[in-house]
């Protein structure tokens, strides 16, 4: 049986551009034909298009479509470019197999799939290093209307075809021609072309290139030399046609010495000019009139009263009229109120806009601020989650609240939630039971109680949150009719 | 106004250097930004012939330097004259390095023609601090919108700005760059006071929470459906100085998860505080601390992707520097091993020393199809002279190994002898 198909092997001859694409109409044939692995042998080779050994007729296909893995077609696609010579067959091994074997491409630990894995890890490298390591030179006319560059590369595999759409995504204003010793790459005015390999080409010097050994020699830190990374990532068989690594051995020759004497030097005195910048008047700081909103904002700005300055991004103060009727206070800053250094703009916030406004309020006329001004969180992976502030961090805000209610003397206090309800009565106990009542705040203030908007917003039931808002709503109303009441009399 | 004598009067002594000159002097400024970073931003090409440049969303390096760090973008100071006196760096106004400014112009025919060369991937240009942040912040941006309005530069940019900048500058240098960053230096305040008295950490702060809300507001679609016009699409990143105070690593590493959780960074670079020219009196030169810098690259890493607290890697105080955190981790918890490969929860297998997040994908995408063995691991890509302890298989057991006396000094290199003189 092996005998009959020796005498007959099909030898398949890829042409050298367009491999991968080649090799997958060929598998194709073959495999409709039900030629075994074992029974054919395949190259590369200078041909134009697919060549059958032997004028032997392409294996006629027989009906039906091949289906294999979206996996595979990529992995065939890279592999291709290998250059072990019997990267085709192994393909065409694995292909063999996945007709009996439909779930083999989701076994990542079969051995001629990790074969080929390798090959395609091997093939990603080379064209990741194809496109880090080419360096162009000028060969054109610097005034020309499209500026002509030239290369030499040596890539370890046949890696140029599939490196060619990067470099004319990237240079498609300039024409350019990469040389390898298997193919030449030229692209002009767009359009991609190869031709076979040559020899190294003598390309004409091109000042920029100083300009980069001399980038090249100063990023570099002499104070922290690690040659075995460089290497690792810069194999020596890529030096010579890296213009940069000539400057190498002397930059390593020279480290130690210069890093001693960096640190043997003794410290100088400031140059002239330091003291002329010292001297320089600093511009005056525009301080707010003091028993002002402003500055007591100024002061807050720089509280350390509590820890919860520390991990915080700025105090969120009060915002409103200075002389509002009406002030609400919430629990705390949130994320959003955080970053942006503004009180009620999150998401708890929006929803008390919507609510206000149904219940006839205009936020602009109201007074928000918080019962503690900067935002209390636990992370949760790259999430900062509120966490509720403490009894003594409440304690310690208080300062602040009291004396944006002394400024702004409203006539009605709202307390969203038991933060600020402790805040303003000294009790957070029964929030729920207290509600849309009004008590006694610092010094005689009415306070009238009711939840925090984030309490809706936490509420999974849909109904549930709607009965909560429309209560809410109706507190709010409340409130402001208590206040009219109060400016009546 | 400046007074005579002052900068301005300086800089114009520095006009006849060379361009050789400035860029030798320039990236000397610009060296210990760690960041080289270029991944991560929208896709971009240049096939409709009327610009120069493309970016697919992976950086590339294009050169290393024998410090083993990879050149990807052209990194250069705009100027390293400087009115700030932070002690730790090279371009303090105190320091007698010399000095030198690039035209605008310079920077960006050094930009291109690196590009077009395919040196570089793109630009980063920081500055010194000249006259005030808004007046640096303002060439920086006109260097960048040059690139990108007078010939369509479509590369990467990297932009550091000037805490402190106005807002309007701000978001005119996120419309023409991939990435901004504010580097928040050293990871303390009191570190901040001491070492860099004229920066400000409650606006450094500020700085980055105007970057993180901009950019969420450039990812949300305007009313009328349109994408908003772009703002960073590879976001924000920081940098601060390890070992120029002395802060513990469990602090680092909680203003890193702070700085992640708060603003959305995409990185935190560590930089070991190295020895510059010219040094101030201020902070003795010491050799750069470059373990316990790796070792905080590993303890960020397992912060991002393998669901690490900082609390868990570093406790109170600072990393084992002979052996890699996740190990140390485990060793610390070995009543949580073994793991039995098979079975075990993907949070679990993350916790292996030795598994990566790669292997442990294979593993979870292998199990239902064979019972995976010891060879089966190692041809998947396990490094199993770590994981071998702390897991069980079919026909792999540590039996006492992992409670044995000695399994730290296995994996902990040969303590440095002194040596007899």
């Amino acid at each position: 049986m092996r005998e009959q198909y020796m005498n007959m092997m099909p030898h398949v001859t890829l042409p050298k551009v367009g491999t991968a694409e080649a090799w997958r109409e060929a598998a194709r044939a073959c495999l409709s034909a039900r030629i075994p692995p074992e029974a054919i042998t395949w190259s590369r080779g200078p041909a134009e298009s697919v060549l059958w050994a032997e004028d032997e007729p392409p294996p006629a296909a027989k009906a039906g479509a091949i289906r294999v893995p979206e996996s595979f077609v990529h992995l065939a696609a890279q592999v291709c470019w290998h250059a072990h010579p019997e990267r085709f067959a192994r393909l065409y091994a694995v292909l063999w197999r996945l007709r009996t074997e439909p779930t083999l491409m989701r076994d990542p630990a079969d051995r001629d799939l990790l074969a080929l894995r390798q090959m395609e890890r091997a093939v990603h490298r080379d064209l990741h290093k194809l496109k880090a390591f080419v360096r162009f030179r000028e060969i054109g006319d610097r005034t020309a209307p499209r500026r002509r560059f030239a290369a030499w590369f040596e890539p370890a595999h046949f890696t140029l075809e599939p490196a060619a759409p990067f470099f004319a995504r990237r240079f498609a204003d300039m024409d350019f021609s990469i040389a390898t010793p298997d193919l030449i790459l030229h692209c002009e005015d767009g359009a991609v072309r190869f031709e076979d390999g040559a020899e190294k080409p003598d390309l004409p010097e091109d000042a920029a290139e100083d300009l980069w050994l001399t980038y090249f020699r100063h990023i570099f830190n002499p104070a922290r030399v690690k040659t075995a990374r460089m290497l690792a990532e810069m194999p020596k068989r890529y030096w010579k046609n890296l213009p940069e690594t000539a400057a190498i051995p002397d930059l390593l020759a020279n480290a130690e010495t210069r890093v001693r004497d960096m640190a043997e030097a003794a410290p100088t005195r400031a140059p002239f000019y330091a003291k002329a910048i010292a001297a320089r008047p600093k511009a005056p700081a525009l301080l707010p009139e003091t028993g002002s909103l402003a500055a007591l904002h100024a002061e807050e700005a720089a509280c350390a009263r509590c820890p919860l300055h520390a991990d915080a991004t700025q105090v969120v103060p009060g915002e409103g009229p200075p002389n509002a009727a009406l002030m609400l206070v919430g629990e705390q800053p949130g994320d959003q109120e955080d970053l942006q250094g503004r009180p009620f703009v999150g998401p708890a916030g929006q929803l008390l806009d919507d609510i206000l406004a149904q219940a006839g309020l205009d936020r602009r006329e109201l007074f928000l601020t918080n019962a503690v001004k900067h935002f209390k969180f636990a992370l949760k992976g790259r999430r900062r989650i509120h966490a509720s502030p403490a009894s003594g961090e409440i304690a310690a805000c208080r300062w602040w609240l009291r004396q944006e209610i002394e400024l702004v003397r409203p006539r009605l206090v709202v307390a969203l939630g038991a933060t600020a309800a402790e805040s303003l009565t000294g009790s957070r106990e029964g929030i729920l039971k207290r509600r849309g009542t009004i008590e006694e705040g610092p010094e005689g203030l009415p306070v009238f109680l009711t939840v925090h908007p984030s309490f809706l917003l936490r509420l999974p039931d849909p109904v549930a949150r709607e009965m909560e808002t429309e209560r809410f709503r109706q507190d709010l109303l409340a409130a402001r009719e208590h206040l009219e009441r109060l400016m009546a009399a | 106004m400046v007074a005579p004598g002052g900068p301005e009067h300086y800089l114009n002594a520095m006009t006849t250097l060379s361009l050789h000159d400035k860029l030798a002097i320039l990236s000397d400024a610009a060296r210990y930004d760690a960041s080289c970073a270029s991944s991560g931003t929208s896709r971009r090409d240049s096939r409709d012939g009327k610009g120069l440049g493309s970016t697919d969303g992976n950086g590339i390096c294009h050169s290393f330097t024998p410090d083993g760090r990879c050149v990807s973008l052209l990194k250069i100071l705009m100027t390293n004259f400087c009115v700030f006196d932070c002690a730790y760096c090279v371009n303090r106004v105190s320091s007698n390095v010399q000095r030198a400014r690039f035209t605008p112009e310079e920077v960006v025919e050094l930009t291109l023609e690196f590009y077009r060369r395919n040196y570089i991937e793109g630009l980063f240009l920081s500055s010194g601090i000249i006259r005030s942040p808004d007046d640096t912040m303002r060439d920086m941006v006109r260097i960048a919108r040059t690139l990108r309005e007078e010939h369509d530069f479509r590369g990467y940019i990297h932009l550091k700005t000037i805490p402190g900048a106005d807002p309007d500058l701000i978001a005119e240098a996120g419309r023409h760059a991939d990435r901004l960053s504010v580097n928040i230096e050293l990871p303390t305040e009191q570190g901040l006071a001491t070492f860099a008295p004229e920066k400000d950490p409650g606006t450094i702060r500020r700085h980055m929470a105007d970057i993180r809300l901009r950019r969420e507001a450039a990812q949300d679609r305007t009313h009328s459906g349109k994408p908003a016009p772009r703002f960073v699409p590879a976001g924000q990143s920081t940098q601060m100085i390890v070992g120029a105070d002395p802060t513990d690593d469990a602090t680092i590493l909680k203003q890193s998860a702070r700085l992640y959780g708060s603003y959305g960074l995409k990185r935190v670079y560590y930089s070991a505080f190295s020895p510059i020219p010219d040094s101030s009196a201020k902070l003795p030169l010491v050799k750069p601390p470059l373990l316990r810098e790796h070792r905080l690259y590993q303890a960020d890493w397992l912060m991002r992707f393998y669901d690490f607290a900082p609390e868990e890697i570093a406790g109170e105080g600072n990393l084992d520097l002979a052996i890699d955190p996740k190990l140390a981790w485990a060793l610390r918890h070995r009543e949580r091993f073994p793991v039995e490969v098979q079975r075990a929860p993907r949070e679990m297998l993350l916790r292996v020393p030795g598994f990566g997040t790669k292997t442990v994908d294979r593993i979870l995408r292998a199990r239902p199809h064979r019972t995976l063995r010891y060879d089966d691991l190692l041809r998947m890509g396990a490094s199993l002279t770590k994981a071998r302890p702390f897991i069980t298989l079919p026909d792999w057991s540590p039996g006492a190994l992992l409670d044995s006396e000695g399994l730290r000094a296995r994996f902990a290199p040969e303590p440095e002898q002194l040596s007899l003189f």
